[in-house]
């Protein structure tokens, strides 16, 4: 199939451009070349989304059920907290950042907040049910078998039910997939991480299906 | 049993699915395409990356399903599956085949593992780039879906007989809606 034309501004694409704005606007540029000729400089899961569309469509659509639709008893930055934390384990730079800005935005909480709970989730600032989920999360990023009894067991005492573990399990599993995908094909990502956190309101806001994948 | 009720009727996958139409959807569409598309790698092809993948992540479920289905694919030819489930650089596939497996085992490990010389070496082997995306989805893919059956305890026959039905099914019908709401024999 044929590759989406770069349109990006010629210029732009030379050195590394660290720069940010407060509406989160324009794309820095790569560093380093994917593993694969993408077709555009886009950072992260983007590059590859816009060089495959056919399977960006599904990949974007399940994000938008697992993390933004509001028919969900976990709210947005929990959802998104689940995310950051797999991200984090699977040491995915662009989706833990990505994940873990949204996160901050929902939660309305600081960076060192949300670092010091992908670092210890057990004693965050974060609901006992919650806390009760990222070990399950953390669980599946190993295999889906490390998930236990008990910890199903005590993900309910706290609260959750069926549907909350299913999506807990679901979240994590899926971000095995898309950290694999980021990383699997060596994409680049902006070093700087206040990058992610002016975007996260845009990306809220849109969510994962209508935007545009080159602004 | 399951670590969550779900319709004990439906075979793994098949029950989480049906679960949770609202995440079924984009997940079937995702199988769909990665597997049966007909350009690049052959939907047989393809198959036996999610089988062994799923082999490395020791999905019992999945490693089974798929590899009946590559089966049927290569016209009943279970000893090369069992192969590629196994040992793929020792299996009767094409150099091209060997190389993108081997790039599937890396993901399967993690991302970054994948090195440039694995790339490489697909690519002497006449992989394009679109066979190395669609690789690297595909085993990326299988690290979910054997992650979301084994996470969540799906129900996993044990009577490899009963895969054969119900790989046929997805032979002729493909992935989608229809393989968590149509009652297979088993």
């Amino acid at each position: 199939m044929a590759h989406i034309p770069d349109r990006m501004e010629s210029g732009q694409s030379t050195n590394v451009d660290r720069h940010h704005d407060d509406g989160g606007g324009k794309l820095p540029s790569p560093k380093f070349s994917a593993h694969i000729e993408l077709g555009n400089n886009l950072p992260g899961i983007r590059g590859p989304m816009a060089y495959s569309p056919e399977t960006a469509r599904p990949l974007n659509e399940l994000a938008e059920v697992l993390l933004r639709d509001d028919d969900n008893t976990l709210s947005r930055g929990e959802r998104e907290l689940i995310a950051t934390y797999t991200s984090y384990l699977n040491d995915c730079f662009f989706c833990q950042n990505v994940h873990g800005s949204l996160a901050q935005h929902y939660l309305e909480c600081d960076m060192p907040t949300l670092d010091a709970i992908k670092l210890h989730p057990e004693t965050g600032p974060i609901s006992p049910k919650l806390k009760a989920l990222l070990p399950i999360a953390a669980a599946v990023q190993k295999g889906g078998k490390n998930v236990t009894e008990a910890m199903i067991a005590k993900a309910r005492s706290e609260g959750a039910t069926d549907r909350e573990i299913h999506d807990t399990v679901l979240i994590a599993a899926a971000f095995c997939m898309y950290n694999r995908y980021v990383d699997g094909l060596a994409t680049w990502a902006p070093e700087d991480r206040q990058f992610y956190i002016d975007r996260a309101p845009r990306r809220a806001a849109e969510g994962y299906i209508d935007y545009d994948l080159y602004k | 049993m399951p670590h969550i009720a779900v319709n004990n009727e439906l075979a793994g996958i098949r029950g989480l699915l049906n679960f949770r139409p609202e995440t079924a959807e984009p997940l079937g569409e995702l199988a769909n395409i990665l597997l049966k598309d007909t350009e690049g790698l052959t939907p047989a092809e393809r198959e036996l990356i999610a089988t062994h993948v799923s082999y490395l992540n020791d999905c019992f479920y999945c490693h089974n399903s798929h590899g009946a289905i590559a089966c049927i694919y290569l016209d009943g030819d279970m000893q090369t599956v069992d192969a590629v489930r196994k040992d793929p650089q020792s299996a009767p596939v094409s150099d091209k085949l060997k190389a993108l497996l081997a790039i599937a085992g890396k993901v399967q490990k993690s991302g970054k593992s994948v090195e440039a010389r694995d790339i490489e070496r697909a690519r002497e082997a006449g992989a394009t780039d679109r066979d190395i995306q669609d690789t690297v989805l595909i085993a990326a893919a299988f690290c979910m879906f054997n992650r979301y059956v084994d996470g969540l305890a799906a129900n996993t026959p044990t009577d490899l007989t009963t895969y054969e039905q119900r790989a046929r099914q997805v032979a002729a019908r493909g992935y989608g809606k229809h393989i968590y709401t149509t009652k297979t024999n088993v």
